[in-house]
């Protein structure tokens, strides 16, 4: 029995990773081109999204418009604990996408930063010389794996999304999310569930605070802030994807060069 | 024969000379623009003031032209020549004041310039950072210049933390066409409606 399991996860992980090997990085960002995911779902979308918009105006924006005059050092613990506790998740897809080096740094950088660091308040790795922290998700190794993100969708509360990166988020709740199975599926009696609720509200409350005005700034200019906010999000998604922060890669430049012609 | 080759090495000397004296790195344009413009931001006068000096400074400084019919996408095609005067003249104040009220929100923005990226003849990407404060965090900005006549750089796009503005915009107005089956005096109209808001 035990031997039947060990060849079927030898085979996944070979099919998986030649996948990878063969999977070009032109190719996955065709394939998660802002312009090319449609939103199915739009009538539906924009109801949710006005929905959002105004949970936000009772709930995310006060709250955030206080956390915002904190001080810089407790919004930055806050910020490092959350990102530290990402770990969790990033750490299983850094294993997903083939880059076991990367799986070990993030495993140390989470061990320093939890012990250290104080639960992760001090960003201990960071000042150690440890590279750059960039947060992955079953979403972004499903994309890796060449799936493509289908429909558009906007989910109560929890924003933009795509049909992939909804559907792999669940992983998260069948043991893909160790900080998920430690306080709400209560393995180990050490936290409760209003540990793991929390941090989402509470990250949730940092992200809008760090983005406060230019969220403010957005809304207030734009003509149509749904489709702004759809393009920005599919734009950052795919820049996620492609793990590049050189903008060359992801910007078009035909779309540029077409109107030298016009 | 001998003054003829000797005028001939004059002009030639006087076009290079005048040449490299009128040509502008982009990434000295994009600086000494922010410069100009993080001056109006923090000098002591009327938002509306400021709005007036920054239109003045993204008149000089951006190609609203191109954006225009950039953000525009392939619509642009289907457009009659009085269409595509129409809308280049309610783009120009469209985005004059969207661009102006965008920043004029800012006070004293500390911008530095710290790299750039020739892509081909047309475009350099000029790297900047604008610095954190206590509510904000620090924040990368890239700039798109248009560079074909390099004696006067133009901004193309402001892509910020990765994210295209101009692409943005691009896609806002592409979603307005769709769900008005490509009706081009609708988008005029949500234009105007802004404008004059």
């Amino acid at each position: 029995m035990i031997k039947k399991f060990g060849i079927i996860i030898i085979t996944t992980l070979t099919l998986t990773l030649n996948a990878y090997a063969s999977s070009d990085g032109e190719l996955l960002l065709k394939k998660n081109e802002p312009s090319e995911v449609k939103d199915c779902f739009e009538g539906v979308n924009r109801a949710t999204f006005a929905f959002n918009q105004a949970l936000d105006g009772i709930v995310f924006k006060p709250v955030a418009s206080v956390y915002k005059k904190f001080p810089s050092p407790v919004k930055t613990g806050v910020s490092n604990s959350l990102d530290n506790l990402s770990n969790l998740v990033t750490i299983p897809n850094n294993i997903l996408q083939g880059d076991l080096a990367l799986a070990g740094i993030n495993t140390g950088r989470f061990l320093i930063n939890s012990t250290v660091g104080v639960l992760g308040i001090f960003d201990v790795a960071q000042t150690l010389g440890i590279i750059e922290y960039e947060k992955e998700d079953y979403g972004q190794s499903l994309a890796k794996a060449g799936v493509g993100p289908g429909c558009y969708i906007v989910l109560p509360v929890l924003g933009p999304s795509t049909a992939r990166d909804t559907v792999a988020s669940t992983v998260n709740f069948f043991g893909g999310d160790a900080w998920y199975n430690v306080t709400v599926r209560n393995d180990t009696h050490y936290f409760r569930d209003i540990d793991y609720y929390s941090s989402k509200v509470t990250g949730g409350v940092d992200f809008r605070a760090k983005n406060y005005d230019s969220i403010e700034n957005l809304k207030e200019n734009s003509i149509d802030f749904y489709a702004s906010v759809k393009s920005l999000y599919l734009q950052d998604r795919q820049q996620k994807i492609a793990n590049t922060k050189e903008i060359t890669n992801t910007q078009n430049d035909s779309d540029w060069e077409e109107i030298e012609n016009k | 024969m001998q003054i003829k080759k000797k005028y001939l090495f004059i002009f030639i000397y006087y076009f290079l000379i005048t040449n490299i004296a009128y040509s502008i790195q982009p990434d000295v344009f994009v600086q000494s623009t922010v410069n100009r413009a993080s001056k109006v931001l923090s000098e002591n006068i009327s938002k509306a003031d400021k709005i007036s000096e920054l239109k003045k400074i993204a008149l000089e400084t951006v190609d609203i032209k191109g954006i225009g019919f950039y953000t525009l996408g392939s619509a642009r095609k289907s457009l009659s020549d009085d269409q595509k005067d129409k809308y280049e003249k309610i783009f120009k104040q469209y985005f004059l004041k969207s661009f102006s009220s965008r920043l004029a929100e800012y006070t004293n923005p500390e911008i530095d310039v710290y790299g750039k990226e020739i892509l081909n003849d047309n475009y350099t990407i000029v790297n900047s950072l604008l610095k954190g404060t206590n509510e904000r965090p620090e924040v990368k900005i890239d700039w798109r210049i248009y560079t074909k006549n390099s004696e006067n750089p133009l901004i193309r796009d402001l892509i910020i933390e990765g994210l295209s503005l101009a692409r943005t915009q691009k896609e806002e107005f592409s979603s307005i066409l769709n769900s008005n089956d490509g009706d081009i005096n609708v988008l005029f109209k949500v234009l105007e409606d802004f404008i004059n808001n």
